[in-house]
């Protein structure tokens, strides 16, 4: 008994130092846990063990909203993770600056990244000074509507092709025992939900004034007003939506209990989990068929500095692998997303992502309002949605004073 | 008194001074230390990092014409007010009926207790299921006939403080209870003695003379129920995220939102601030009333 103890300790002992120096393990944080993306962020775990070394999997559930302030109290407290997600963008910006994140360049040169990245605003949004300190891994846009075809058929009427058509849809569906619109109650799908609005409703330049360039008084005007009146008529519709995640309400559109869900192309993941087929069993309309425009936001990996110098140069390979074609195929296949890289071929592509891809090529984006404005001025903007959807005594008059004033204020 | 035994006075009890030193050290390092850089820091713009940039009282200004704040004060007013009401007398009642020297007390009395082992993130989710329409209390009572009966809390902007009240109290009551069981026995049976003698009512008793005997408990629950109250988060975020909408938003929530989803640190120093000032204000003036006075008596 004691000698075999001392065995084993020792064999441990030797042991350690052998597989350390083999596999060097990376703790990557993400928030990717429903169906589809777990089974996304699978594919790059899969292709760096593949190189030897191993991907710890550190899932942050919740949402961004949830995990971000662990993943940021982590990397200031002193206890950083190999890499972590972040939605590019502004997100970041301020562990940059005070330098705790690791300066991809090098990779970015050996790698062309420069030339490979588009559309090109990705990888801007990772530059600091002329430096790249993030892996944009994939582009997801925001401005997309679910319909599901079980709904409408069971309600007697034809698949709406655009916002207007939907709304006029609206009591057919309630009359069938329907719910319209299934919406999500967080905060973050509120806005997101708005701004999809803005952009569809109102068209690309007035979102962009209003959210780059700040504009005040346009935010207080009549077009602005027009989507405030969308998005009164949307609150309404959803009225009856009484689910917290995203995900529940895909799965309200997925089963045919709502008509439609106004949600980004990550929904998409999930349609497929269910083994639904686009165009047969749902349909989706970007820019909610009025104006097809997306959003070019999406999400980007972090490296933050370490001490280790294997670690680090583990750290360079993963960065290097994420930007390659095959796992840039492979994981946006089943996210839903698209590629970040122009020159990827998406054959086994479904319909709406070849939807988007067309979109994408011919140049129809804007920016994500992550990259445009604070997580501050953002938060602001998502309370103020998420009361609006949820008690209908806020006129929409008062809401858009409300809006005008957060973005006078806004940076 | 000689000049030389002064300094004696400083060396008595040596050891015992010794080993406070470290928890007077933690005390004013972590707590009034790390309270005066937090007032600090609430007057500059710090976003994700603390930074040294002054801008005076702006961040006050913004945080009292912010909606969520104001709602989450509301709220908090009106779940501390009911908490401390209704503990107080849930508490007192059951440790008066528990008192009646009745069968199985023990049982009775972990049942009633057994609600504080759970962390208010599962008191949160419990009653977050019981309250729901679908599945809780609505739907039993429908089920049994009553077609129309309505009881959603959670989902009616006006209502839900209320539904998180009753968490709240279903987890908390049962400490009360023993506080106030424990307080009770401690009262003497020769004065029951003497009031049943003198021909008094037995609730007669309990509200004239065993009351105000049991001061010293009813300061201590007091204390404890009012640093629930303050530092309630964990139950709202597990029972209600804050909504519907913002109508369930507590200051805590605020506190933690902004410093750290949305990054803004400053606003979040401000808003712990002015907690720590509505703190200070109820327990100043108490704390005076209560441990001043004593020196005159």
């Amino acid at each position: 008994m004691r000698i075999r103890t001392r065995f084993a300790a020792f064999a441990a002992c030797l042991a350690l130092p052998f597989t350390a120096a083999q596999a060097v393990e990376l703790e990557v944080t993400h928030w990717w846990t429903s169906g589809g993306e777990a089974a996304a962020v699978a594919e790059f775990a899969k292709a760096f063990n593949a190189t030897g070394n191993k991907w710890v999997d550190g899932a942050i559930a919740g949402s961004g909203g949830t995990a971000r302030p662990i993943m940021i109290s982590r990397i200031t407290g002193g206890d950083p993770m190999a890499a972590t997600q972040f939605n590019h963008g502004r997100q970041a910006e301020e562990l940059v600056e005070a330098g705790l994140m690791r300066d991809l360049t090098a990779e970015a040169k050996a790698g062309n990244w420069a030339n490979l990245v588009h559309p090109k605003s990705l990888l801007d949004a990772c530059t600091l000074d002329g430096k790249i300190y993030c892996v944009p891994v994939n582009i997801h846009s925001w401005q997309w509507i679910w319909l599901s075809h079980k709904a409408f058929k069971d309600a007697g009427i034809a698949v709406p092709t655009n916002w207007d058509e939907f709304v006029a849809a609206g009591p057919a569906l309630e009359k069938a025992g329907k719910i319209p619109l299934a919406m999500g109650q967080q905060s973050w799908q509120s806005s997101g939900a708005f701004n999809v609005l803005m952009v569809s409703i109102a068209g690309p330049d007035i979102y962009s004034r209003v959210y780059k360039d700040k504009d005040a008084e346009l935010a207080a005007g009549p077009e602005v007003a027009k989507v405030f009146k969308a998005a009164d008529d949307a609150r309404r519709l959803a009225a009856k939506s009484k689910v917290q995640d995203w995900n529940q309400a895909t799965n309200m559109v997925i089963t045919g209990q709502a008509g439609g869900q106004i949600m980004g192309d990550w929904a998409q993941g999930e349609f497929q989990v269910a083994n639904q087929v686009a165009g047969k069993d749902y349909t989706c309309l970007p820019g909610l068929g009025v104006n097809e425009v997306i959003s070019t936001g999406g999400d980007a990996f972090y490296f933050p500095k370490l001490d280790d110098a294997a670690k680090t140069k583990a750290q360079g390979q993963l960065a290097s692998l994420m930007m390659t074609k095959e796992v840039q195929v492979n994981f946006n296949l089943k996210k839903g997303s698209l590629p970040v890289r122009g020159d990827v071929d998406l054959a086994s592509a479904n319909d709406c992502m070849k939807k988007g891809l067309g979109i994408l090529a011919k140049g129809n984006i804007v920016a994500d309002v992550n990259q445009l404005m604070s997580p501050d001025s953002l938060g602001q903007v998502n309370d103020l949605f998420v009361e609006f959807f949820n008690n209908p005594s806020i006129t929409k008059e008062d809401a858009q004073k409300q809006f005008a004033d957060i973005v006078e204020d806004a940076d | 008194m000689s000049a030389g035994k002064r300094p004696v006075q400083l060396w008595r009890n040596l050891s015992a001074k010794i080993a406070a030193i470290p928890m007077i050290l933690t005390a004013l390092v972590i707590f009034v230390g790390c309270s005066l850089w937090t007032v600090f820091y609430s007057f500059t713009n710090s976003k994700l990092l603390p930074k040294v940039k002054f801008v005076g009282l702006n961040q006050y200004e913004r945080l009292w014409s912010t909606n969520r704040w104001l709602i989450s004060i509301e709220n908090l007013v009106i779940y501390g007010i009911c908490t401390l009401i209704f503990s107080l007398l849930i508490g007192f009642l059951l440790a008066a009926l528990l008192d009646q020297k009745i069968r199985f007390e023990n049982t009775f009395r972990s049942i009633l207790l057994y609600p504080f082992a759970l962390s208010f993130i599962v008191t949160g989710l419990v009653w977050q299921w019981v309250l729901n329409p679908q599945f809780g209390i609505q739907k039993i009572i429908r089920d049994l006939g009553f077609e129309n009966f309505a009881f959603d809390p959670l989902y009616n902007p006006d209502i839900v403080i209320y539904g998180v009240l009753i968490a709240g109290l279903w987890q908390g009551t049962g400490l009360i209870m023993c506080l106030m069981l424990a307080g009770i026995r401690g009262i003497d049976q020769e004065i029951w003695k003497a009031a049943r003698i003198d021909g008094i009512q037995t609730w007669k008793t309990y509200v004239f003379i065993v009351i105000p005997m049991m001061r010293p408990v009813f300061i201590t629950s007091l204390v404890i129920i009012a640093s629930g109250i303050v530092r309630v988060y964990d139950l709202v975020v597990a029972q209600t995220g804050g909504g519907p909408g913002i109508a369930s938003e507590v200051p805590a929530k605020y506190v933690y939102d902004y410093m750290f989803q949305n990054q803004n640190l400053g606003q979040g120093f401000a808003a712990s601030t002015m907690m720590l000032l509505t703190v200070a204000i109820v327990i100043v003036p108490w704390a005076y009333l209560e441990f001043g006075s004593k020196k005159h008596v």
